[in-house]
Order: C-alpha cells, then structure tokens, then sequence
C-alpha cells in the first residue's frame, strides 16, 4: 500500500453537451496524489477545476457527453464500480467533498449536530450515541464548541458553518478530502483560521486535500504541490517550493505576477485577452492566443514534459 | 430621534470649517451615525443595530482613500448613506458644502450626475435585458440630456475609457453575452457616464477572476488620476489597497478605529485590529504552509449592544483592564496624519 499513491488519476475526462456543442471541461487530465499531501488547482473560472471533483467524485449532471479515464483510489480502480458500489465504498468512505460554499449548503430545519452526523449513521454502521461522540471529536478538531451540536445553522456565523461543513466532511475519517473553494466567501481573519484548522487536521490526522481554488495567496497556505489548471488541462504540476519560487509554464508566470502582494512594492501585471472557449478550442497550445512567448511550434499540441520531477505542457521545455 | 443616546465622544470637527464649492474638501462626513430600528413582531422597539457608530473623515478632491473591514462592520451602510439610500440617524455628509439629506428633488438629481457608484456584483447590478448602449444612455436620460447625438457621443467616450474599442463591438451585446471583466468595466462606464466629481466603488473586484482584478484596479486607478476624481474604495482586501488609494481607514464594528497614509498602515499598522489583519493576509509563499497564523480569538460584536469601551476589547491582547473595557478611546494623533483610537497610544 505504501508504494501506491492515495488518488491516481489517470486520462480522465470528462465532456458535456449542450445546445453550443460539446464543452471539454476535463480535458485528459493525469496526476497523483500521496497519503497526507495536500494538491492545490489553480486556475481561472471556467478552467474546468470544479469539474475536476465532479469527475473524480462521479457527482455527474444529466448533459455528460463522455467520461472515461481511471481513477484509483488507495490502489484500487474505482471507475469501474457501479453507482451503488461507488456509493457505498468510495463517497464518504473513501474520500469526502466539502462543496463550493459549504456553508450555505447545510439544512437550515436540521440541527448541525444531526446533519454532521448522517454520514456516519449511513457509512460507519454506528448508533446514534456512537455518531454523536464522533461528532463532538470532530468539532473539537475544527473548533466548534460543544454545545452548537444543538444548534441550527442559522445560529452559527459563517466561519463556524464553515467548519461545520468540514467536521462533516472529516466525520467518515476519509483520507482524502476534497474543497471547493473553502475560504473564497468569508472574511480576512475567519480565511487564516480555517486555514489553521485544516493544516491542523493535516498534521493531526494525516488526511490529504485536494484544494480548489483561484486566490493563489491563500492557497499556500496549505499547498504540498501546486496544479494550475488552464482550459480544461493542468498545464503544470510542480512542488509548491519550487512552484512558488520559480513558476515554468508561461500561463502560471502571468498568475503569480497578477496576485497583489501586501509585503512587496512590484506592481501586479495583468494577463491580456481571455480564455479560450470550451467548445471550440484552439488547435495548438490552449494558451498561445495569450503567450508572450509564442513561437512556431506552438500552433502543434504542446507535450507533457517531465523535468526533475516537474512536468509542466509547454513548448519551451521541449 | 430625541430618545436616541448619543454615546460616542463630542465632535471632531468644529463646523466652521470652510465647505464652499471652491474648497478642498469634496466629501465631509461629520459624526454619522446609521442605526437601524429592531422591531418585535413587526412592532414594538426591540433595540437598535448600530452600523455606523460615530464617523468623520474629509475626502479631498482628486484623492483615493480605501475602507477596509470585515463584513458586518458597517462599511457597506457607511457607502450607502454618503450615496443618500440610507438616512443618517444623526450627523451629516456634506457634499461640495451642502448638506446631501436635505437635498431638495432638483438638488439630488445634481447629486446622483455628481457621483458614482460602482457595484460589487457586475452582473447583478446589469439589467440583463438591456443592451450596453440602453444601460448607459439610461443615466443621461434620466440626467436631462435631450440631444441623442450628445448622448451617444458620451456613451462612445465612456466605453472608450474604459478600454472596451471597438465600441461598435459591444453596444449591442448584453450582459450576459460579456465576460465578467467586461461587464464590470460596463458597470464603471455607466458610474463614469455623467462625469462624476466622485466615485464609491464597493468591492468592484471581488467577484471577478485574480487576472482580471488587476487590470480593473489599473483601469479605476487610471481614470482617478486623468479625470481628478476622488475616490472611495471599499474593501476586505488590504493587499489589493496599495495599488490604489492614499489613505486607509480600518473599520470594525461600526466605527473607523485607524487612519493612515497606506505604506505606514501597512509597515507599521498601530491598532492591535490592524495588526491582526494584516497578519491574515497572505503572499504566494510556500513557507505558509508549514506554519500556523496567529489569529485573534472570538468573533466581531454585536452591533446591536456593542462591548463597553473599545469594541475590540474583548479580542485584544493588549486589553488593558478598567480602561479599555470602561471608555471609549478618542482618536490619538501620531504624524500629523496617523490616527489611531486606541488607549495604547495616550
């Protein structure tokens, strides 16, 4: 087991359909994932990184078009159960979601302590009394009193809803979470707790995390390893060290240069045009229409390239 | 409003200060205060949730300041209120010397053709059923511009300003055939359409996409400086501030607790809030991740009954017993321009 990684995610993909013709929204995307790591995806809106934890989860709407590729998780290839499988042995179980805007998604008729409770009561097999002690140790994890097992979400500020939805998450003890966007609604402050509050259930637990985001500054404060993710492809997957330090991929150089830095003086640069539409993409590099560094061969598919242990989709490189 | 307690400091400022037309100041807020009446059962006092809580400050023309607090401090019904859409409960906004609750209907309509606004959520704030050109022919009309060449002569200027060329291109789009960014630079069209000696811009950039934020604060920045505008910017993002305004006023709980110029708010921020803020705030760093941040305990207050003393007390480090919990702390001058309301600094 040691040997394997936690997630692999192999060729996965994932089109949908509509009245404007196909969107790749998951376009062959690899990568993998260790125990007790933390991936962060970066990328713009529209870039396809939500669509990345639907693919992996299977939380698929009615307008799939094609979905295909591997996913194991803990070795095992979960692609081929069948939804009752998937259902029973890999959601929850295997790897929980805290989805976009966690927050507003509890129920609002149901006492937080129920509802972080229900995944337990339906995966774990224990009694209620059972499921209510792990409730309290959860909300010790995250730092929820007590005494809010009792209450009903609209009782709960925003932040502590927040951590409602991930003692949720965490309550199956998956090792893997996955988080849409887990800070992107709330305040400066409420941001580096919850920040504090994964990076301890991280040391304390050993869970992994995908983490989906845009806001590149925050996100450090979790990232092992740093995917941005650009029309539907991750165009680079690198150490966050090495990431953060020295970017390769011209698109991910333009993402760190338009972040806003409170400490330094340097002026933030913008990223000209737009990205291209899903539907009809560009035959070459997906990014060229906008790289500074465009040259011939660009109009040709740049390759995967893997370079000290760093792969990056870049022409540059090659 | 005579029941009303007053229960913040006396005023800052004397008001004979010189307002007319021809002075420096723009924008004069002398101790405002915005409270929002509780009922019981649609009925019946149940108390007063205090938003703004005792604000003054002087907007100079051509000058960007930024007001930076979290959500719920206030900062939001402070925008509204100098817009004229909330009634201060006591106090005044003065406006090129008059006084903008007692405008007459002719004088808010110079009002509204004197300011701005710039929304947080561009497509929220676009009528999706009208093309760009409807939208920002819109405001002239309203504002009395008879001749529809003038009017389309301004809507070509307008979008021309905020980079949307070739203006044939975009005029008969709607919003929701516009990428966010571009909506939002229609939003600042339509804010700019009526050439406002002032712009209130609330959030613009935090719905958009981080590549896109930047260029919209270059853009805003850019048309502050050509037209000598003044601009409010509020935000929850102190690192985006910089880019942008002179001064900073920090909010929390409904009253303004540190002023500063922005290079000495950020290098040496003296209310412990401040502090606290500035250490939230992240840079790309991969160093993050391997340790934690030090975070004030609890949650802001109450605006409905506010701790005793300073509102921050109960979160302070640096509470200091029997002063901070019993008195309100006035406004402490450090460098001619770095106030700060906090007992540290007696």
């Amino acid at each position: 087991m040691a040997d394997k990684p936690l997630l692999l995610v192999d060729d996965l993909v994932l089109y949908f359909r509509t009245t404007t013709g196909v969107v790749r929204a998951v376009d062959h995307v690899n990568f993998s994932l260790d125990y007790n790591k933390a991936v962060v995806v970066v990328g713009e809106s529209g870039c396809g990184k939500s669509s990345l934890t639907k693919a992996i989860l299977r939380l698929l709407p009615r307008n799939v078009d094609t979905y295909s590729g591997k996913v194991y998780l803990e070795g095992k290839d979960v692609m081929t159960y069948n939804e009752e499988e998937f259902r029973l042995k890999v959601r929850w179980v295997g790897m929980s979601m805290v989805p976009q805007a966690a927050m507003n998604s509890l129920n609002p008729v149901i006492k937080v302590g129920e509802q972080v409770a229900e995944p337990a009561l339906i995966h774990m097999g224990v009694t209620k009394t059972e499921a209510i002690d792990l409730v309290r140790k959860m909300f010790q994890h995250v730092g929820v009193p007590e005494v809010f097992i009792d209450r009903y979400p609209f009782e709960l500020s925003g932040g502590m809803r927040q951590r409602v939805a991930i003692a949720m998450a965490l309550v199956t003890s998956p090792n893997l979470i996955i988080l849409d966007e887990p800070t992107s609604a709330l305040d400066v402050l409420t941001q580096a707790n919850i920040f504090n509050v994964l990076k301890r259930i991280k040391k304390e637990l050993g869970t992994s995390f995908i983490l989906i985001t845009h806001d590149i500054a925050t996100s450090s404060e979790l990232a092992d390893e740093v995917a941005v993710m650009y029309a539907g492809q991750i165009v680079e997957l690198n150490d966050a060290h090495a990431f953060f330090k020295e970017p390769l991929h011209p698109y991910s150089r333009k993402l760190m240069a338009s972040v806003p830095r409170l400490r330094t003086e340097k002026e933030p640069e913008f990223i000209l045009g737009q990205p291209p539409s899903l539907v009809d993409l560009p035959k070459g590099c997906r990014f060229s229409a906008r790289c500074p560094l465009k040259f011939n061969r660009c109009i040709e598919d740049p390759p995967v390239i893997v370079k000290d242990g760093r792969t990056v989709r870049c022409w540059l490189y090659a | 409003m005579a029941e009303i307690k007053k229960v913040t400091q006396e005023k800052e400022h004397p008001m004979d200060i010189n307002l007319a037309e021809t002075s420096e100041i723009i924008l004069s807020v002398r101790d405002l205060h915005v409270w929002f009446e509780l009922r019981r059962f649609g009925f019946g006092h149940a108390g007063y949730v205090r938003a703004v809580d005792g604000v003054n400050f002087d907007l100079y023309r051509g000058e960007a300041i930024a007001i930076v607090g979290e959500s719920g401090c206030g900062k939001s019904s402070l925008m509204k209120t100098i817009l004229g859409l909330n009634k201060p409960t006591e106090g005044q906004v003065i406006f090129n010397g008059r006084d903008i609750s007692k405008l007459d209907v002719k004088g808010q309509s110079w009002f509204h053709s004197k300011v701005g606004y710039v929304q947080q959520d561009p497509y929220g704030a676009l009528p999706p059923f009208m093309d760009v050109e409807r939208i920002l022919s819109e405001p002239l009309i309203v504002g009395g511009i008879k001749d529809k060449e003038e009017r389309t002569s301004r809507i070509y200027k307008a979008l021309e300003d905020v980079k949307m060329s070739p203006v044939e291109d975009f005029l008969h789009k709607f919003p929701h055939m516009l990428s966010g960014g571009q909506q939002q630079r229609v939003v600042i069209a339509r804010a700019m359409i009526m050439q406002p000696k002032m712009i209130i811009a609330d959030e613009p950039v935090s719905m958009l996409d981080a590549s896109v934020r930047v260029e919209i604060l270059k853009l805003l920045s850019g048309l502050q400086q050509s037209y000598d505008l003044s601009v409010m910017y509020i935000t929850h993002d102190l690192s985006t501030v910089s880019y942008f305004s002179k001064r900073i006023f920090v909010m929390y709980a409904g009253q303004v607790v540190e002023k500063a110029p922005v290079r000495e708010l950020l290098n040496q921020p003296l209310h412990p809030y401040t502090g606290a803020l500035l250490e939230g705030t992240s840079d790309p760093d991969a160093n993050n991740a391997s340790t934690f941040k030090h975070v004030p305990p609890g949650e802001p207050p109450s605006l409905v009954t506010p701790p005793m003393g300073c509102r921050y007390h109960p979160r302070c480090e640096k509470m200091m017993a029997g002063l901070c919990d019993t008195e309100v702390p006035p406004e402490f001058v450090r460098d001619n321009d770095h106030l700060v309301s906090c007992w540290l600094y007696k």
